[in-house]
């Protein structure tokens, strides 16, 4: 990737997109009659789908079960398809797991598992394809999937990547500038209280730059949370017109 | 073997002593625990020590071909091992929850952060590179294993040297040891794990939190960062909040503990290769301080003993005399009795009108002591006392009443006397002693 330049002189990124602006983001809610709560998301050429089942009885070992909170259960899979090259597993790898985790982190924290004791809810959530962003579109996804199946959160849980070239903070990295090496946070933001769900980083970044970084990152995840209020918004209004006021 | 949950009564005892800046360790909430880094007698094997977690380290090499998008790459690998010889909660032979996150860890903190050139490990492009494999082993778990293991992996990088090659046309010759002196690989930082336990909801925060404080915590931030403070991981785990002032603030207090550790680093490094040239001892053999049980060595308290008889009579002396203690029993009435000091009893006690004439009785009972014993013996010959407490008296009548008579009274005076008499005398002492000292000091 050498030589290639990641944001021009006049103040563009490879992709057309200004440093702090988001790519296209569509949403979908309720895309399958099966789960209790679906959702479909397009970050640019990043596609995602979440299913989550649940709260239900506790299934497999009923040992796993907590006294006095619900179960988070999650995976995280990526099509053989979703890469560049093909994918030969698609989940079970260390990357994917560690994603898994993460993704289990960032709900527990920001489900009410209080309210259903020893129960289990699940996510599922399976990248189409990568292109950038991966565990921030899970999330969004997932969001929108365990609204959909109507279990309380605190908050809307938000997620964004930034990263840093050139002095400039970038919000929201596509799969090239991700590439490029250069420092990347992704952040599971509680739009309303500000509280962050996750944080993670990779990479070099001075301290220095850390304020700026993590700020870049916040808005952008703000952005996200107007885009997902709005297509929940509408969601629900589809569904209470086609019930009949 | 399933880990032993914490009771109740510790959790609550750990959390009060956090919000009371406590720790049971005695260290401030910002402290780390004392680091030691002992080396093995091959290059590239070492032992960090962190407070009692212990993190073996080993590096080896071998030439292998390379990934078909990285031709010209070396390869890094690492692996932490948490064996049930650390603690008995872990499984052997599982991938854990835990062991997946630490790995990926550490991969992202020394891989992602390019901390060791990997085109140098190149040998012939897209046809042999050198693997470099890192394995570490957990020897003793004490909480904040990441940390350990992020110090071990560098420091047995630093120390590793691989053998020496050279290429000629297609053919690639390795040298031993002896042919050719092995070389070090080239290191351009040194990333170091710095963890950081919040408790109740991120209202405290602990740095290096021991395993029975990370038993008790909502959740972990580790950050990575090198000596020039440039950050190289952060992870946040554990459902917990953070605000981002917390993790403006963590990454602070991370930069001064890295200096700290880095110059520790680089001077147990310099002070083995000192070592080696010398050749003096090294090795774990030799590095290892005993811990063994059956050492009969005691450390000295350091506390001083000289004039401690004397401190302890002022103490006593200045303190107001115990206040008597009845070592018998006293029998208020028939069926009741009275050890020590407590409520007074009232169980005895007369009812109002026949206390009056009760009254006059007695007036002329309590004069003399001597007198009314003979009385009392002749005249409750058929009631049931018990003389041998001189102390007290039982009256004639059918209620007895309880007099407490001179004797006592007496008794006390004679105390007091005699314990003010102790006290002039050990006055008088202390005050020579001290002149004695004085006299020695001068």
């Amino acid at each position: 990737m050498a030589g290639l330049e990641l944001l021009s002189d006049e103040g563009y990124r490879v992709d057309g997109r200004r440093a702090g602006e988001l790519r296209k983001v569509r949403a979908r809610m309720g895309v399958f009659a099966q789960a209790d709560g679906s959702a479909y998301i397009e970050q640019g050429n990043t596609k995602v789908l979440a299913v989550v089942y649940g709260p239900h009885e506790m299934r497999g070992s009923r040992s796993k079960a907590l006294h006095d909170r619900a179960l988070v259960n999650c995976q995280y899979s990526m099509a053989t398809f979703s890469t560049g090259e093909r994918k030969r597993r698609p989940h079970g790898d260390r990357k994917s797991s560690e994603m898994t985790l993460h993704l289990k982190q960032t709900f527990e924290a920001a489900i009410l598992t209080q309210l259903y004791p020893r129960s289990q809810i699940d996510i599922y959530v399976q990248v189409l394809q990568a292109d950038g962003g991966n565990y921030c579109a899970s999330v969004n996804a997932a969001t929108l999937a365990t609204i959909d199946a109507g279990i309380p959160m605190r908050d809307y849980v938000c997620a964004s990547s930034a990263g840093f070239i050139e002095d400039t903070p970038l919000a929201d990295l596509n799969y090239v500038e991700e590439a490029a090496g250069g420092p990347q946070v992704a952040l599971a933001l509680l739009p309303k209280s500000d509280q962050i769900a996750l944080l993670e980083m990779n990479s070099r970044l001075h301290e220095d730059h850390l304020d700026q970084v993590i700020e870049a990152a916040i808005k952008a995840c703000k952005d996200i949370y107007t885009v997902l209020d709005q297509v929940v918004r509408e969601h629900v209004h589809e569904v209470t017109t086609l019930l009949g006021e | 073997m399933k880990e032993t949950p914490l009771s109740n009564c510790e959790r609550r005892f750990l959390l009060r002593a956090i919000e009371e800046r406590k720790r049971l360790d005695g260290r401030q909430s910002y402290d780390y625990r004392n680091v030691r880094i002992s080396f093995g007698a091959d290059y590239g094997c070492c032992i960090v020590e962190l407070g009692r977690t212990k993190v073996l380290g080993q590096v080896s090499c071998e030439l292998v071909s390379p990934k078909l998008n990285r031709a010209t790459e070396g390869i890094l690998f690492f692996n932490l091992e948490l064996s049930p010889m650390a603690s008995p909660a872990f499984e052997p032979g599982r991938q854990s929850e835990l062991l997946v996150k630490l790995n990926r860890l550490l991969e992202r903190c020394l891989r992602n952060s390019k901390c060791i050139d990997t085109e140098s490990l190149c040998v012939v492009a897209g046809v042999k590179v050198w693997q470099i494999r890192v394995d570490l082993h957990l020897l003793n778990h004490d909480g904040n294993i990441i940390d350990a293991a992020s110090i071990a992996a560098i420091v047995a990088l630093c120390h590793f040297r691989r053998p020496d090659v050279s290429v000629q046309g297609d053919e690639v010759t390795l040298y031993t040891p002896e042919e050719r002196d092995p070389v070090p690989l080239s290191i351009h930082h040194m990333p170091i794990c710095v963890s950081f336990a919040f408790f109740q909801q991120g209202t405290y925060l602990l740095v290096d939190p021991s395993e029975r404080e990370e038993r008790v915590m909502d959740g972990l931030l580790v950050i990575a960062m090198n000596k020039h403070r440039e950050i190289c991981t952060i992870q946040s785990s554990g459902g917990i909040m953070l605000l981002k002032d917390q993790v403006l603030r963590c990454s602070k207090i991370t930069g001064v503990k890295v200096a700290e550790i880095t110059e520790l680093i680089q001077k147990a490094l310099e002070n083995d290769r000192k070592v080696r040239k010398e050749g003096g001892k090294f090795g774990f053999a030799e590095s290892i301080p005993n811990q063994k049980i059956s050492a009969f060595k005691m450390e000295r308290a350091p506390v001083d003993t000289n004039d401690v008889e004397e401190q302890a009579e002022e103490i006593i002396t200045k303190a107001d005399p115990p206040s008597e203690v009845f070592a018998k029993p006293i029998l208020q009435t028939p069926g009741t009795a009275q050890i020590g000091e407590g409520i007074e009893n009232s169980w005895g006690d007369l009812e109002e009108s026949e206390r009056e004439e009760q009254e006059e009785d007695n007036s002329d009972d309590a004069t003399t002591s001597g007198v009314q014993k003979m009385e009392t013996e002749e005249i409750s010959g058929v009631s049931k006392t018990k003389k041998e407490a001189d102390t007290i008296i039982l009256s004639d009548s059918e209620e007895e009443v309880v007099v407490v008579l001179e004797p006592e009274e007496t008794r006390k005076k004679t105390r007091t006397h005699t314990s003010a008499k102790q006290e002039n005398s050990s006055s008088k002492k202390t005050f020579n002693k001290k002149r004695k000292k004085k006299r020695t000091t001068h």
